[in-house]
């Protein structure tokens, strides 16, 4: 009996997505049991038009927020506290920055955009593809030279200075902007030409760390917030580098044009300027 | 236009699977000679051992290797015991991976090739006073010819379509590890859009003229 199945399963269907927001379809998906044809249709069409207004990503979905690889783990630990103080949920996803670039331009779904600097998110406002005056430097980066082992680095960053065969990793600085500040800091050190042969380049940040946490690259320069936690570092040796040594490293935030309207987009822009986010920043290194 | 950067990429890449490629035949065909022909009851897991990249991502071969090769890993300690050093981010350490990574795409042909002969071959070969070593030269080998080049073909054009494990063991370093596919992500993310189309759009000739040369290579065509 194909009529009944269907009475059964459309109240079923629509419940999960409504339940919390809007009690109102579900009564109104159940009262066709009892009405004639041409009002089941009328009712249906009205339960799918509530289910769809309910269901809107502004209300029900979670932020999707693309996230720069430096800033993957603190944007973790904001986002279970921004789930766990507002309600409203926010969906990572990692990248390089540049990667991110290219999937928002070519339609991807986020809404929120946490860059590793301050001019793609500023492209992006230019090219009509974020939205204008939503964008803010949420944190300034620190640039840090790290080995996994207790005495490689000493705290001045000698160890540069030194003759030593080892490979050091940095993030390509055609595309990241730690790369560009290491390198940067080479050139204010006037090792760029002694340290370039020795230079293994991983795609973003991330991939840099990873060369040397295996312990393939001896040294590297990584994100101060892949390594510290609780204003520490965590392990091995580390010589973080003072500011004036390479351009500020300014990560700046932007609304997408797909989170335009979004109220739970501008809740977790909000949250990101507020106290409690800004602690959970400076625990993992980073400046304002 | 290609830029020399470009140019460094592809002559590494070319360089990187004719290497690859001529070891795998030296590895391969042994290999593929005893699994076709022997009754140990180890044929099966080697042969899945064998088969393994065909099915995991790159990313979990690179990944592993990253590990494996390091101044901590087995493979690493080995290496440098030997007095290699550390072979991640070398030359070297590329044709390792790549021969791991194409293994199956030879491996598996002339396996089959060696299958589908029999024995028959063989024991004519013996009857005539062959060796077996003998025999494996002046019989078996001519006979699998075509099954030997598709698998150089098959070998070479994966080699040079290898990007996920060059990626996380290769350390992007140009002229050393910078391979084509390396090159073209590069400048995809770089926003660099008419070289990345050089790049591809070369790509893509490549792989269209290698499965042409299948074709003309096919065993059974050449049988019939």
């Amino acid at each position: 009996m194909p009529r009944q199945k269907r009475k059964r399963f459309l109240p079923i269907f629509i419940t999960p997505c409504c339940k919390k927001r809007n009690e109102a379809p579900e009564k109104d998906a159940r009262r066709p049991i009892r009405s004639s044809p041409e009002e089941i249709w009328f009712v249906k069409f009205r339960v799918l038009f509530a289910t769809l207004l309910s269901c809107s990503p502004a209300l029900a979905e979670p932020v999707r927020v693309a996230v720069a690889a430096n800033f993957a783990l603190p944007a973790k630990v904001i986002a279970a506290n921004f789930a766990q103080e507002t309600g409203e949920s926010a969906e990572l996803s990692f990248g390089a920055t540049g990667k991110l670039y290219a999937q928002i331009r070519n339609g991807a779904p986020f809404a929120v955009l946490l860059a590793a600097d301050a001019e793609t998110p500023a492209k992006l406002e230019q090219q009509g593809d974020a939205v204008n005056g939503s964008r803010f430097t949420y944190a300034v980066g620190r640039l840090v030279l790290w080995s996994p082992k207790p005495d490689a680095v000493d705290p001045q960053g000698e160890v540069l200075k030194k003759g030593h065969d080892t490979h050091l990793a940095i993030a390509d600085p055609k595309l990241a902007p730690y790369g560009a500040a290491a390198v940067e800091t080479l050139k204010a050190l006037s090792l760029l030409p002694t340290m370039q042969p020795r230079f293994v380049q991983g795609e973003n940040i991330a991939q840099a760390y990873q060369f040397v946490a295996s312990g393939n690259a001896g040294l590297g320069f990584v994100a101060l917030s892949q390594v510290m936690r609780e204003g520490r570092i965590m392990t091995g040796s580390a010589w973080i580098v003072p500011d004036h040594f390479h351009q500020p490293i300014r990560q700046d935030a932007v609304i997408l044009r797909k989170g335009e309207g979004s109220a739970a987009a501008r809740a977790w822009m909000d949250y990101l300027k507020g106290d409690k986010a800004k602690r959970v920043m400076r625990s993992f290194g980073y400046g304002f | 236009m290609p830029d020399s950067s470009d140019l460094d990429a592809i002559w590494l890449t070319l360089k990187l699977a004719t290497v690859t490629t001529l070891l795998l035949l030296l590895i391969g065909t042994p290999l593929a000679w005893w699994l076709a022909r022997s009754r140990s009851r180890w044929k099966n897991l080697v042969g899945a051992v064998v088969a393994l990249p065909l099915v995991l991502p790159p990313t979990v071969l690179g990944f592993y290797l990253l590990i494996a090769l390091g101044p901590d890993g087995p493979v690493g300690r080995l290496t440098q015991a030997l007095g290699w050093g550390v072979l991640s981010f070398t030359f070297s350490g590329l044709v390792v991976a790549s021969v791991l990574y194409s293994f199956p795409f030879v491996v598996q042909p002339i396996q089959n090739a060696f299958e589908a002969m029999g024995e028959r071959p063989l024991e004519v070969a013996a009857t005539l006073g062959a060796s077996p070593l003998d025999a494996f030269f002046t019989v078996a080998l001519p006979l699998a010819r075509p099954a030997l080049l598709t698998a150089s073909i098959l070998g070479f054009a994966h080699t040079v379509g290898e990007f996920g494990v060059v990626l996380m063991i290769g350390g992007n370093i140009p002229g050393v590890t910078r391979v084509v596919s390396v090159q073209i992500y590069s400048h995809v993310e770089a926003m660099e859009y008419a070289q990345a189309h050089g790049l591809a759009g070369g790509m893509v000739l490549f792989a269209f003229f290698v499965l042409l040369m299948l074709h003309a290579f096919r065993p059974d065509r050449r049988r019939s």
